[in-house]
């Protein structure tokens, strides 16, 4: 009978999310302009369920106050209380809301995963761009430097980083940016190399455009869509980076909610059957899953793929 | 009656293809569109036909379907398609597969992406055989070094030994026809098999597809844009425009008289003819002065040998030579890209730094360049406004309105429509408007001297004359002096005022262009000259009867002291 009961809820959640999926495609189509519009009705159902995810967690990071019940670290009453209509998800090990801190934890751990990708970008890209485009010498030492931190496991690489600097978000944001710009370097380099050999960047050349023209007008647009393919893969690492580090007590530092460290602070309760504990992972699971989803429709459109 | 139905019968046996009302649709914006708009084609057993057309007139989706294939995103909506009985569209897949290759084979334009490079080219000769068992492995094998033989490849025992890479182009294009024949096929498509390759390669592919075709007597469907080809293979030519047949008659009936105004147009189409110009004053200081120049990629190898040659005022001068001459190296040495090992290239005057790096605006804006493929000459993701206003605002300065105006002179200036194109993308453009813009930027910069680099050899020939007459006007309109790249000789003849003739990074000739068409001429312009197809059907045939005389004699000269 439970079996039937989960299989069951199972089937309405699928049905439910295909649903809410098409109606966020028929929204956004109707929401935006004609030609954007005419892009998005491309898009494949998992795509728009990716989107409406994505959409979902942004409004939870930008209205926490609004939406959460109590204080991000307001102790509210005994540990680990079941759940309740008061305590939406019970309470965790300090009797903390665990509802309200999953809501400041999109907030936290999503905004700060998204300052660490888009700062790993902006000096990856940077970098391998200039080093694509110069070639020799310079391209030589970037590439060997890049390719002596991408040695070092960086788990460990970056647990040492932060066990020297501290763990304030500050250097948090710095250290896992500058591993994760270490890969965006070696694809921005890769896609590059395959563009600066093409006429219209020796056209460019000749007419005597500068670096920084031919960087930006010239390359960059050419090589966006791997890149922007690639940028949401590498938001899922660091997110799942900081989640790992929060685990191990060398990320966000408490009372700062996020979902990694709340795994650990109510792992206790999985051995008493309560899931609890789970459904801040399953929320960064489903995050994942949904970038995943939208970051493959992008890439069959980049790669221009025929179905 | 009876005589009647017998000759029916006869015509029946003969017949080996039979394709009715072909309609292909394709897949674009979400929307089907038709390809092929109803075109009737037969052919009989050891008969050659050859399908004329532009590109997107639908010839090679029309080859294609005669061996029931359809591209990616292309479906054959209508029609049936015939081979010696049976209805191709209607088998299955199984037994669709065991014809094609076995007795269907097809040769595409470039054998280079056409070969497996991880293997020899025996092992690639002896796979279809194999698969379709016709043949066993040592019996194909030797089947391959006859046919190599036969074609005349270089020491044809061990050819099928080496990689597709260790093979010139030709070559390979040869060993890919061989392929076709492994089993023996009844029916081979070529698709445009000669198009990438050099006037004197062209020669030998030809000569080897027209004798193998004979020998064995296999029917042939030959594709292809250019007719003086299609006229030395074919023995029944079809004319397509727009996925729809203009004409069809046998090849010296279609040479002597086509019927159709299209045909007509295509037959005339190498009519445009620059008067030379008077050779310029000894006084005269020319545009562009390459003065001895030795340059090479490498240490070791010179690409260029001790080349000089004058550029003037005004003037066209076509550098001609087949791949490997080094008439690209030379471009790139006045450009700067490549700065020489020895020599020096003057403008107007004045020498040039050898590094592009090094040179002055001014004198990056007065040499410019036309490329040959505009697909990557033009970045995708710029508009027309943009790319052509690049040059001129940084050159000249302009900007706001006087920019705009200026972007949309030129676009006029190349006759296009500037509302209409001046917000698209090149990917929205054909080919030969493509080429346009290319022109368009480069006159922007209002330079002296442009290097146009093969630009008409990627594009049809319709459209080839046009962009031609093009650049002829504006070089009478802004004074313009051009270096011409190119290895067809036809375009030289509309275009140049003087020729220089390369081999082997050195100038074998150079002469004014009336000069230089009348004999004597040098052994290898006499090489290159003759090699041209001609209109004639049998041109190839007498080319090669007189060349083997010729060789013939050579021997008989050398052996009897």
């Amino acid at each position: 009978m439970l079996y039937l009961q989960t299989f069951l809820g199972f089937c309405i959640t699928i049905i439910a999310s295909i649903i809410a999926a098409w109606l966020f495609r028929v929204l956004l189509v109707r929401l935006v302009g004609h030609s954007t519009a005419k892009f998005i009705r491309t898009a494949p159902l998992t795509a728009s369920f990716g989107m409406l995810v994505i959409c979902m967690y942004i409004l939870c990071a930008i209205f926490a106050p609004l939406i959460a019940p109590y204080g991000e670290a307001e102790i509210l009453g005994g540990g680990f209380e079941p759940w309740s209509s008061t305590h939406l998800l019970g309470t965790d090990n300090l009797g903390r809301d665990v509802f309200t801190r999953l809501i400041y934890g999109a907030r936290n751990t999503v905004g700060i995963a998204f300052l660490i990708t888009a700062l790993a970008f902006f000096v990856g890209t940077l970098l391998g761009l200039y080093a694509a485009l110069k070639g020799g010498i310079i391209d030589q030492i970037t590439s060997r430097l890049v390719d002596v931190l991408m040695a070092i496991p960086s788990l460990i690489f970056s647990l040492l980083m932060l066990t020297i600097f501290g763990t304030s978000v500050l250097s948090l944001v710095i250290v896992i940016a500058a591993i994760d710009s270490t890969r965006v370097f070696r694809i921005a380099r890769a896609v590059a190399l395959t563009i600066v050999h093409l006429d219209y960047i020796e056209a460019a050349k000749l007419r005597g455009e500068r670096t920084r023209y031919l960087i930006t007008r010239e390359i960059l647009p050419n090589a966006l869509a791997p890149l922007a393919a690639e940028f949401g893969l590498r938001f899922c690492f660091v997110f799942l980076m900081i989640s790992a580090l929060s685990f191990l007590g060398l990320g966000l530092q408490p009372p700062t909610a996020d979902w990694g460290s709340m795994v650990r602070d109510n792992a206790d309760l999985i051995s008493f059957g309560d899931i609890t504990p789970l459904i801040p992972a399953g929320a960064i699971a489903l995050l994942t899953i949904a970038v995943n989803f939208v970051v493959d429709w992008f890439l069959h459109k980049a790669s221009g793929l025929k179905d | 009656m009876k005589q009647h139905l017998l000759t029916k019968i006869n015509a029946m046996k003969q017949r080996l293809l039979t394709m009715e009302n072909i309609h292909i649709q394709g897949k674009s914006d979400e929307q089907w569109v038709d390809i092929i708009k109803g075109v009737d084609l037969y052919l009989n057993r050891g008969e050659v036909l050859g399908l004329i057309g532009e590109s997107g007139a639908g010839k090679s989706t029309l080859g294609l379907a005669a061996m029931g294939f359809c591209r990616d995103g292309c479906v054959i909506s209508e029609g049936s398609v015939h081979f010696d009985g049976k209805d191709l569209l209607a088998l299955s897949r199984e037994d669709i597969r065991q014809l094609r290759g076995n007795r269907i084979a097809y040769v595409a334009q470039s054998a280079a992406a056409s070969f497996n490079p991880a293997h020899k080219l025996i092992d690639q000769f002896c796979e279809a055989p194999h698969l379709h068992n016709v043949m066993g492995r040592k019996e194909s094998e030797a089947y391959a070094r006859k046919l190599y033989k036969r074609i005349n490849l270089p020491s044809p025992e061990t050819f099928g030994l080496r990689y597709p890479h260790e093979v010139s182009g030709g070559q390979l294009q040869r060993a890919m026809t061989a392929m076709a024949l492994s089993c023996r096929p009844d029916l081979i498509i070529f698709d445009e098999p000669t198009t990438a390759l050099d006037v004197t390669t062209q020669i030998e592919v030809l000569a080897a597809i027209k004798d193998i075709v004979k020998e064995f007597n296999t029917a042939a469907i030959y594709i292809s844009h250019d007719l003086a080809v299609v006229a030395q293979m074919a023995d029944r030519i079809q004319v397509l425009l727009k996925g729809e047949e203009v004409e069809q008659a046998p090849t010296k009936l279609m040479l002597k008289a086509p019927k159709k105004a299209y045909t007509k147009s295509l037959w005339a189409v190498r009519e445009h003819a620059r008067i030379e110009q008077p050779a310029p004053k000894k006084t005269d200081t020319p545009v562009i002065s390459i003065r001895q120049v030795t340059a090479g990629y490498t240490s070791q190898q010179d690409v260029l040998k001790n080349v000089s040659f004058d550029i003037h005022k005004k003037r066209t001068i076509a550098v001609v030579g087949e791949s490997g001459s080094g008439k690209s190296t030379a471009a790139r040495v006045v450009t700067g890209l490549l700065p020489p090992r020895q020599g020096s290239i003057v403008f107007d005057g004045a020498e040039l730094p050898a590094d592009y790096q090094k040179r002055s605006r001014d004198q990056l804006r007065q040499i410019q360049m036309i490329y040959q493929m505009a697909d990557t000459a033009l970045n995708p993701k710029l508009r027309i406004r943009d790319l052509i206003a690049r040059p001129a605002s940084m050159y000249l300065g302009l900007s706001g309105r006087a920019l705009d105006e200026r972007v949309r002179a030129l676009l006029a200036m190349i006759e296009l429509e500037p509302d209409q194109y001046i917000d698209r993308l090149p990917s929205e453009l054909s080919g030969g408007q493509k080429q346009r813009i290319g022109i368009a930027r480069a006159i922007a910069a209002e330079p002296s001297f442009i290097i146009c680099d093969e630009v008409t050899s990627a594009l049809d020939q319709l459209v080839a004359e046009e962009i031609l007459k093009l650049l002829d006007r504006l070089q009478s309109e802004l004074a313009l002096s051009y270096m011409f790249i190119t290895h067809d000789l036809a375009t030289v003849r509309a275009i140049a005022d003087r020729v220089v003739v390369m081999k082997d990074g050195a100038v074998v000739e150079q002469d004014g262009k009336s000069k230089l068409f009348k004999p004597p001429h040098h052994p290898y312009t006499e090489l290159l000259l003759s090699s041209v197809p001609e209109m004639d059907a049998e041109w190839l045939d007498r080319l090669l009867i007189a060349r083997t005389k010729k060789r013939a004699k050579k021997r008989g000269r050398k052996a009897k002291p």
